[in-house]
């Protein structure tokens, strides 16, 4: 059904962009309706960011706060790097939705609540008080602030939806379960999109994979109710429109970052021609990656959920050692466990990958919060001097290319890569450009098969495990090849025979040839590249991670205002590139946004020497660019100060209070 | 596959160059013999042989294996092995554990690696002490034993491996002396299953619990203190092949035949399939008891790797080889021209 079909007679606003967030009770389905949105917007040709926000407990009683799960959809016409800063559209479909989420919706934006969940009850599961002396607890729909400041639409959407469903035939629990689509149905219509995409999908898994055809049936009419209630009743003053974003030509399709990531790790096994062993242990906000690996069992792709993160990491390393490619995937805490597993395969310089989607930290933390407070446990998190290459993809999208690149540092260098990710990258969705399979280059892995050519009387000479080319790599000698048999073991090796060795000279020797090993893969790291002035300028925003968007969209509007400001953003950390050193001199200032107390900006300062200044912001959600813009004028401005680092809050930068406050 | 027939390999040829580093007399001497003598007998070759390890004095033994091997971490053998057997399934994998390593700091793993029936030969060499830390309690100790860290005697009451494999759901479950004249056909058998063997070796640690076992391997002693199964034969023992073991009600007893009208017909016979039978012997203490060697129990289950590459081979039948362009292009994909 494309949107002309319901041309309207009312005015059509043409936006730029547009951020709409859903927010409702963990068991609303705004994750459906969501991405359903992201989707049409997608295939609409506009360029999307996504940001989804589930409650950390599970069962979360209902209408509560704890309990709302959201979803933030950026949709532009123009290139888009963050879900957006302020919503302009909010649905809440309970009060406690209303209450989590008010706060961000942009003065004078758009507020559709859902009318008929604002009872009693409801209003106090969401934690409004009842004022003394009245039965009734206060009603923020009814509060006259609320609606100087909001243009708030009191929808009955759980009754209109009763109401369009009522000759289903269905329980009242389940078409009370298709309201997400009624209100999607209405956001449809507000922003003039089209039904087609979504109709699609709800045929696809309610009535072909589930064999439920009346749900689908029941979802539909619910969204088609949905939108022509936009239509006919006139609650909206005015439509939206967001025309197609002008992207790069080519095939596109929406993934989020574990998603990328996953296919990136089944490409890369394509590519070696080897077998994908993917050994892992659940974990937020991991695990979309094992349940995206599971069924590509057609490709070869082994999954091992294993008893612990220990035993996953373990795993993974004997598939290393048996000339396949291994993988393990976390999050923090499990990062944590494996680190004894991860010394040994450094030790014994086998190809293993890990991956380490962080969250908020230290211990359980933020489970389902983002933040990038593991880099130090990536680069230092082990026992003895025990390096990795350490790799951190900056968007959903670019999970697929570094994916592809840690395994073929792994495969090709015999080292462990440690591929950082972030809840939000996990999570958050992009346009992807669909590539050709032929078009990716191949991964050279060589393997051993020298023989020491002896008769079965068992002493002739020995294959020498410790040897190493130019790179210093090691050879890749495989089980069930006759000739190259060693043991390989968590002791020192002597270099070349690989035999245990307690040699003080030895250990010294080859506690530096690990080192220079990892340090010799910069040859296969891109150089820097400095966005906005490459010879230099006031200031240097460096980011790394998660933060690339919102890093450059500060950055291109400060530019836009004639500033001196460049952006550069680090995807290696460990090592990493060659010319960092000398772009930072060309920089009056180095301000490093991180979602972390400081981690890039202590090793920074430290390798570089350095007086670079940190924005760090903790709160287990992404920076809004406001944020940076505000972190650039102060130090443009001179107004920054001494502080070695800044923390946001309340949406801004107030150098007046960064006081601890206790 | 050359026309050549390949040579076969005797003992010797699975001896490495190193220097083996056990204590003289320690038992780890002959399990290290008795297992180079298996894979001679069962033609195994050294280049399909691989032998893991975790930590201990026990897990040395991949350096004394002219295969491949790999001495991992502590505890973490069976993560290893796991991730071998299920990258090529083709390779004879033996994994070498001790009481601390095995049950202590890895008992979990072992656990999992059991009840998944991996198809690997796990020996856990049980010395109930801690060797390579120079003598601290194991799990397997006994209650109040001495030593530098329970001087006042060990508070620990201990686990035992045989009753914890069955637990576990393993599919083979034996024990032997590293004295033993059956050690070697144990461990043939155990190398002939498929899926995950159990092997616990009771093995002599001469410097800190010397003699721990002596009941069970002193030439005097042995035969009335340690119960040979035999499949399908009578629970007999003793220096005078003279007693036995009957059930009464659910309890085993001791007899001796001939007295009070005993006869071979009265005692139980022993059945390896027999998971309640086996349980019970794994329960079997010295004194009160005889301790039983030899195969406990075994069952045949399909392997955790089979059944994988099986899973494997259906989604190639039902989807077709993968093919990158299809996973690319799946789901909703769209052009911006
Ligand atoms: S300490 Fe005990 S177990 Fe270890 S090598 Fe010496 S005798 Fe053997």
């Amino acid at each position: 059904m494309p949107a002309d079909d319901h041309a309207t007679t009312r005015p059509a606003d043409t936006l730029t962009s547009a951020v709409v967030r859903f927010a409702g009770d963990s068991g609303d389905g705004m994750q459906l309706a969501g991405t359903q949105f992201t989707d049409t917007s997608a295939i609409l040709g506009n360029d999307v960011a996504t940001l989804p926000d589930y409650p950390a407990e599970i069962r979360a009683p209902a209408g509560t706060v704890a309990g709302v799960s959201g979803f933030q959809i950026n949709f532009a016409a123009q290139q888009i790097f963050t879900p957006g800063d302020q919503v302009n559209a909010l649905v809440a479909m309970n009060p406690a939705a209303f209450k989590a989420h008010i706060d961000d919706v942009e003065p004078g934006g758009t507020v559709i609540v859902n009318d008929t969940e604002f009872s009693k009850t409801n209003l106090k599961k969401a934690g409004y008080p009842t004022p003394d002396g009245s039965k009734e607890p206060y009603n923020p729909l009814d509060d006259e602030a609320y609606n100087l400041k909001y243009k708030i639409l009191r929808v009955p959407i759980t009754k209109l939806n009763q109401e369009a469903l009522k000759d289903s035939g269905m329980s009242p629990k389940d078409v009370n379960r298709c309201k997400n689509m009624y209100a999607l149905g209405l956001v449809y219509w507000l922003y003039d999109r089209p039904l087609d995409t979504t109709i699609r999908h709800l045929t696809e898994v309610f009535a072909e994979k589930k064999g439920r055809p009346e749900v689908a049936d029941a979802n539909i009419a619910a969204l088609k109710a949905g939108y022509f209630m936009g239509e006919t009743a006139e609650l909206f003053p005015v439509r939206y429109r967001v025309a197609p974003a002008p992207i790069q030509p080519g095939k596109y399709r929406k993934v989020t970052g574990n998603e990328a990531l996953a296919m990136g790790l089944v490409t890369a096994a394509e590519l070696a021609k080897k077998k994908l062993h993917y050994c892992t242990y659940p974990i937020t906000p991991a695990s979309d990656i094992l349940h995206y690996l599971a069924p590509q069992k057609h490709f070869g792709v082994r999954t091992f959920q294993a008893e612990d993160e220990i035993a996953a990491v373990c795993a993974a390393i004997g598939v290393g050692f048996a000339g396949q490619l291994g993988v393990t995937g976390t999050s923090g805490p499990g990062l944590a466990l494996k680190g004894e597993a991860i010394g040994l395969a450094v030790m014994t310089e086998l190809p293993l990958v890990i991956i380490d989607v962080q969250r908020g930290g230290p211990s359980t933390g933020l489970p389902t919060k983002t933040e990038q407070s593991d880099l130090w446990q990536a680069l230092l998190g082990r026992n003895g001097d025990c390096p990795t290459v350490v790799i951190a993809p900056q968007s959903p999208a670019d999970c697929f290319r570094g994916a592809i690149e840690a395994c073929r540092i792994a495969l090709t260098r015999m080292v462990p890569v440690l591929l950082l990710t972030d809840g939000y990258i996990a999570n958050g969705s992009e346009p992807w450009r669909v590539p050709k399979a032929s078009e990716l280059e191949p991964i050279e892995v060589r393997h051993t098969t020298a023989n020491r050519d002896r008769d079965g009387a068992g002493d002739a000479s020995h294959f020498l495990p410790y040897t190493r080319d130019a790179n210093l790599t090691r050879p890749w000698a495989v089980p069930g090849n006759p000739g190259t048999e060693h043991r390989l073991g968590g002791l020192e090796k002597q270099n070349n025979t690989g035999s245990v060795s307690y040699d003080p000279a030895n250990h010294q020797l080859m506690t530096r040839i690990r080192a220079e090993k990892v340090a010799r893969v910069v040859d296969l790291v891109p150089d820097l590249d400095v966005h906005g002035d490459p010879d230099g300028g006031d200031l240097l925003v460096l980011g790394w991670g998660g933060p690339f968007g919102s890093i450059r969209t500060a950055v291109d509007q400060a530019r836009a205002e004639g500033r001196s400001v460049s952006a550069a953003h680090l995807r290696y950390l460990n090592p990493m590139p060659k010319n960092l050193g000398d772009v930072l001199k060309r920089f009056d200032r180095v301000l490093i946004p991180e979602l972390n107390n400081g981690q890039l900006r202590l090793l920074i300062r430290g390798r570089y020497l350095c007086d670079a200044r940190g924005l760090n912001k903790i709160q287990g959600k992404p920076f809004l660019i406001e944020e940076i813009a505000q972190a650039i004028d102060l130090m443009l401005s001179g107004d920054w100060g001494d502080a070695e680092a800044l923390y946001p809050q309340a949406g801004g930068v107030d150098v007046n209070a960064q006081a601890l406050g206790v | 596959m050359p026309d050549t027939p390949l040579p076969t390999l005797k003992a010797k040829d699975f001896a490495t160059d190193q220097d083996v580093r056990w204590c003289p007399g320690c038992g780890d001497y002959a399990i290290l013999m008795a297992v180079q003598r298996v894979c001679a007998k069962i033609g195994a070759t050294r280049e399909n042989t691989v032998f893991v390890s975790g930590i201990g004095c026990s897990s040395r033994f991949p350096y004394y294996m002219d295969t491949y091997g790999f001495h991992s971490i502590h505890g973490r053998a069976p993560g290893f092995v796991t991730g071998i057997k299920i990258a090529n399934p083709d390779l004879d994998v033996w994994m070498v554990t001790g009481d601390g390593d095995g049950l202590s700091i890895g008992g979990n793993h072992l656990m999992h690696l059991l009840r998944r029936n991996v198809n690997v030969n796990a020996l856990l060499f049980n010395n109930r002490i801690y060797g390579l830390t120079k003598g601290q309690y194991s799990p397997t100790s006994e209650p109040g034993k001495k030593t530098k860290s329970s001087p006042m005697g060990s508070l620990d009451f201990p686990i035992n491996p045989l009753s914890l494999a069955i637990a576990a759901e393993a599919s083979f479950v034996a024990r032997a002396t590293d004295k033993d004249r059956i050690l070697v056909e144990v461990l043939e058998r155990a190398a002939a299953h498929r899926g995950a063997s159990f092997v616990e070796v009771y093995q002599n640690c001469n410097i800190f619990n010397d003699g721990a076992f002596d009941f069970a391997t002193g030439k005097d002693v042995r035969e009335d203190n340690v119960l040979y199964l035999n499949h399908g034969k009578p629970m007999i023992y003793g220096k005078d092949s003279d007693k036995g073991i009957r059930l009464v009600g659910c309890r085993p007893e001791v007899v001796t035949l001939g007295e009070g009208g005993v006869s071979e017909d009265d005692l139980l016979f022993h059945d390896e399939t027999n998971k309640t039978m086996a349980m019970m012997l794994a329960g079997l203490h010295h004194p009160a008891f005889p301790e039983p060697m030899g195969v406990l129990y075994r069952e045949e289950r399909p392997t955790y790797e089979d059944q994988l590459h099986a899973q494997l081979g259906v989604a190639v039948e039902k989807r077709g080889a993968g093919d990158l362009d299809a996973l690319f292009n799946a789901g909703d994909t769209y052009e911006v021209a």
